[in-house]
């Protein structure tokens, strides 16, 4: 199987503090990952190192292959790998269709064209239209993104994310703040949206979590501590102390 | 001595100051009327505290309002508030310069040294400068107020939460920024002119020496104010060009060619340019100066 | 729907009529000044909005931009007067763009390095450079008394004879012209990919990079085409006046076209040309009546960035949706009455004030009295003063006081927008 993504003792610290401390790891074309730990312990950073926010110190990240590590944001998405943001991300002066039509302009190959309307451009139109539809915000469809709910505003959050059609997705807890029929609705969005594609989604909603993800990495302190399927995970006792609790969990 | 001021400021506030260099003229403008009124050394003291207290109401009224929608917002009303200034002052003291002189008793020289004299008047300049700049220094170093200060910089929310009124801290810097250059402004018009253009002149020098020495950093703007003078003299004294360079190497360019007008540009005469150049070079290269902390937004 | 698209075209019919009616109407005096002052300022807002409004970009020193193109226009038209090159004047415009348009690249590489603050700092900088510049290059930008021109050269237009911008009337309709297809152009440009992600980088440039668009590139595009837009008018101020001078490149102009088009609106297409025009009636007309036209203008700017940070075009919108409820209205009538009335008051008692100080200070050989709105006031007297004063600081408070009620009993004004894709 190939390998979508992979980390290579990956560190990072900030002053004196580090905060990643040696992470490795690999994903495999098509594989669900949950990245999962308790507060602090360097997911969010890990993102940021992956997608390019923030450039490691030491060690060697890999898409499909190609040397991503310290690379600029534009450049690792260009060559397909995308991330949701925690804090919500959006254009917040735009309409949520725009919004959408943004997103997906690069990678339709639109570029920095400035001879062509963009009205005229019918595949943008029907791109963002169906990303609309799927994440639920046809009645939103000309609101100013600065207005909508927090919820509608986590959607489109996604939507961005999904809209090129990246081969990697990063998604940094998308179900964070919402109700239990809501991150049932995103489950399935999300199980339906990445199908064929890798997905590294960091997450605290255990149900999330092992509805979801194939294999899962747990991480404390800025490194990597267990990975494997949630059967193992779920038993895995340094796993449960650190992190899960001794309370039983049931696999949903 | 005034970019001391502007750097706590803008290290304070986030926002690099237009109307700071209103605040020197206008700083030129009270002294002169105070000290018409009431004479020279009340002026000194009067002036500032008068600006200061337009800068307080300055920053009360009008930047609070503007915190949360963003720098350029802060920019544009400082922008607008010099240029009303400038507006104001002609229209109450009119267009050419109005007649604001140093004391008598601040007439003749200090001391003689290798037959060139040093004039009382620019010691008692570098005297006030330097007592303001070690004030501060000081002040922001080892007292208690300076270190809220120091903390409200970096951490303006926790300094919050611990108690400390932010609002009230941002606009006593503030005023007290303005009374610096307030301060400025009543010597530093005496000293040379006060006319309503003072301002603008002042103002691009100064925000060279903030840049290039370094937002937040005292000591940068002190070196850098120096080197920008120094650069200044130098280049003012050499009336060479690089043609005569080229010619002295032995490669003459020719007098035809088309940019000889830019060669043969004597080094003296593109003084003016040299402190922009090296803005527009240190913000590339390193866009926090020489010793600057902030990183940019 | 038809209806709705046939009012689509309506500025454009009628900004079209405009043009072609003004010049030929008042084909002397005022308003003819007017008109060609205001297209240049359209064209030259425009361009600046591209920067500010769509992109987010503030920039000091966008006179730099016009200025290159003026110079560059009026050094081709005496190019073109010495070596009877047969090339129509009316095509000089594209050149003035050109050339503003290579400062556009070579400058803007340099500014657009950094955003934000940073870039506006930058963008003063370089300004300041150009125009410590301007006297160590006498021959181009001509020292002190600029570059003279004159346009009745090259090939005349389209090869009539006669058509050689020698009458005030052609020079209008070629101004006029060229204004309509830069305003044409720019609104195009804002429908293309380019203007829609510039967009995105302004609302939030950390995003857009990870949709795949480096924000340093796009600054750097929209620069290169504002920069473009801002050669024209240049070029156009070049022709119409004939003569460039350092003016052209200066601090104040760069200025101007802050003003103007922050007081027009950025959020709007058609905000700068609102400020356009109003600036230029500030600047032109009521610079006859009073000698305190800036000191008003800027009083009004301030007030604006603090208060109405959306600028008339977004006071017009708000006033039109405040008109359209009339049974809300009804109900306010007395107090929005009142308020104007307090307002109206409070403007005149500060006009007053001013109007008398500076006649003390400007005008005091021309003895005590000066002509306010009509009527004479003697600014020896202390009554006088006291007229203005309590006008000022009545209406102030009344305005001040009536708002803060409002405010208690409607709450903040649901109307309130700020910006958006540019509409």
């Amino acid at each position: 199987m190939s390998c979508a993504l992979a980390l290579n003792d990956v560190h990072k610290r900030f002053g004196r503090t580090a905060i990643i401390r040696g992470v490795s790891m690999t994903l495999s074309a098509g594989e669900r990952h949950a990245l999962i730990g308790p507060n602090g312990a360097g997911k969010s950073t890990l993102f940021n190192l992956v997608s390019g926010r923030l450039a490691p110190d030491r060690g060697r990240i890999e898409l499909a292959g190609n040397d991503i590590t310290g690379k600029a944001p534009f450049e690792i998405y260009r060559r397909g790998l995308s991330r949701s943001f925690q804090i919500t991300n959006i254009f917040h002066h735009l309409s949520v269709f725009e919004n959408l039509r943004c997103a997906v302009l690069w990678s339709l190959g639109y570029r920095y064209a400035f001879w062509r309307s963009l009205e005229r451009l019918a595949d943008a139109r029907s791109r963002a239209e169906e990303l609309i539809e799927r994440i639920g915000l046809s009645e939103r469809r000309d609101t100013i993104a600065a207005t909508l709910t927090y919820a509608e505003q986590r959607a489109l959050e996604l939507g961005i994310t999904i809209a090129g059609g990246s081969s990697v997705v990063l998604l940094d807890e998308p179900t964070a703040g919402m109700s239990r029929s809501e991150t049932e609705r995103t489950m399935r969005l999300l199980r339906h949206v990445t199908e064929g594609r890798t997905l590294l989604m960091v997450e605290h909603d255990m149900d999330v979590v092992f509805g979801l993800a194939e294999r899962i990495s747990v991480m404390v302190y800025g490194q990597i501590i267990a990975c494997g399927t949630p059967e193992q995970i779920h038993a895995n006792v340094e796993v449960r102390e650190a992190y899960l609790g001794t309370a039983t969990m049931e696999p949903v | 001595m005034l970019s001391s001021g502007l750097t706590l400021i803008f290290s304070m506030m986030g926002v690099l100051n237009f109307a700071h260099a209103s605040f020197y003229m206008l700083g030129a403008y009270c002294g002169y009327q105070i000290s018409d009124w009431l004479g020279f050394w009340p002026g000194l003291i009067l002036a500032p505290v008068t600006v200061g207290v337009c800068g307080a109401a300055v920053e009360r009224y009008g930047l609070r309002a503007l915190h949360t929608r963003g720098p350029v917002a802060e920019l544009l009303f400082t922008f607008g508030l010099s240029f009303v200034i400038v507006e104001v002052v002609q229209v109450l003291w009119g267009r050419p310069p109005v007649p604001y002189r140093l004391p008598p008793e601040l007439d003749g020289s200090l001391f003689t040294i290798y037959s060139v004299d040093f004039p009382r008047a620019r010691g008692f300049v570098m005297l006030v400068a330097g007592l303001i700049l070690g004030a501060l220094a000081l002040m922001l170093r080892y007292s208690r107020v300076g270190m809220i200060i120091q903390a409200a910089l970096s951490h303006p929310k926790t300094v919050e939460t611990l108690g400390h009124d932010v609002p009230r801290i941002h606009m006593l810097v503030f005023g007290g920024g303005a009374a610096l250059a307030g301060l400025a402004g009543a010597v530093g018009g005496a000293f040379t002119v006060t006319e309503p253009n003072m301002g603008a002149q002042i103002g691009a020098i100064l925000f060279v020496v903030v840049v290039v020495g370094g937002m937040g950093s005292l000591a940068g703007a002190f070196f850098a104010s120096l080197a920008i003078g120094e650069l200044d003299a130098f280049a003012k004294v050499i009336d060479r060009s690089p043609a005569d360079l080229a010619a002295a190497l032995g490669a003459p360019i020719d007098p035809t060619s088309p940019l000889y007008g830019l060669w043969s540009l004597t080094l003296s005469q593109s003084a003016p340019v040299l402190p922009f150049l090296l803005l527009v070079i240190v913000l590339l290269v390193r866009p926090r100066g020489l010793l600057g902390k902030r990183e940019d937004r | 729907m038809s209806a709705v698209k046939q009012l689509r075209w309506l500025p454009w019919v009628s900004g079209a009529v405009l043009i072609a009616l003004v010049p030929a109407i008042f084909s002397q005096g005022f308003i003819r000044l007017l008109f060609a002052e205001c297209a240049i300022m359209i064209v030259f807002a425009l361009s600046y909005n591209l920067l500010l409004g769509v992109s987010g970009m503030l920039s000091f020193g966008h006179a730099v931009y016009s200025g290159f193109g003026a110079y560059a226009t009026i050094h081709a038209l005496n190019w073109i007067g010495r070596s009877h090159v047969s090339i129509p004047v009316t095509l000089l415009p594209l050149v003035g763009g050109c050339g503003a348009l290579l400062a556009g690249v070579v400058l803007g590489f340099v500014s657009t390095r950094r955003s934000g603050t940073a870039f506006a700092m930058i963008t003063l900088g370089l300004g300041e450079l150009v125009g410590a510049c301007w006297l160590m290059f006498p021959k181009f930008f001509g020292g002190e008394g600029g570059i003279a021109g004159n346009r009745t050269v090259g090939a005349p237009l389209f090869g009539v004879s006669g058509w050689n911008l020698g009458s005030d009337l052609q020079i209008d309709y070629v101004v006029g012209a060229w204004c309509f297809a830069s305003i044409a152009a720019i609104r195009a440009l804002l429908g293309t990919p380019l203007g829609r992600v510039a967009n995105a980088v302004r609302d939030n440039p950390e995003r857009a990079e990870f949709v795949g668009y480096s924000a340093r590139q796009v600054r750097w595009l929209m620069l290169i085409a504002s920069s473009f837009f801002a050669g024209i008018s240049g070029a156009l101020a070049a022709l119409n006046f004939e003569i460039v001078s350092a003016e052209n490149v200066g601090a104040l102009r760069s200025g101007e076209v802050l003003l103007a088009t922050f007081i027009g609106g950025i959020g709007y297409f058609h905000g700068p040309i609102l400020g356009a025009v109003v600036f230029v009636f500030f600047a032109v007309a009521l610079s006859q009546w009073t000698k305190a036209w800036q000191l008003y203008l800027g009083l009004f700017f301030v007030i604006l960035v603090l208060r109405a940070p959306g600028g008339l075009a977004a006071l017009l919108e708000r006033a039109a949706i405040v008109l359209r409820d009339f049974s809300a209205l009804r109900r306010r009538a007395g107090v929005l009455g009142t308020k104007t009335a307090a307002a109206i008051l409070s403007l005149g008692g500060l006009i007053l004030l001013v109007e008398m100080t500076y006649h003390r200070t400007l005008e005091a050989t021309g003895g005590t009295v000066v002509r306010v709105f009509w009527t004479d006031f003697d600014t020896g007297h202390l009554g006088a003063w006291a007229l203005g004063g309590l006008l000022l600081s009545a209406g102030a408070l009344t305005f001040g006081w009536l708002h803060r009620q409002e405010l208690a009993a409607w709450g903040p004004d649901p109307s309130a927008t700020s910006g958006g894709e540019t509409r």
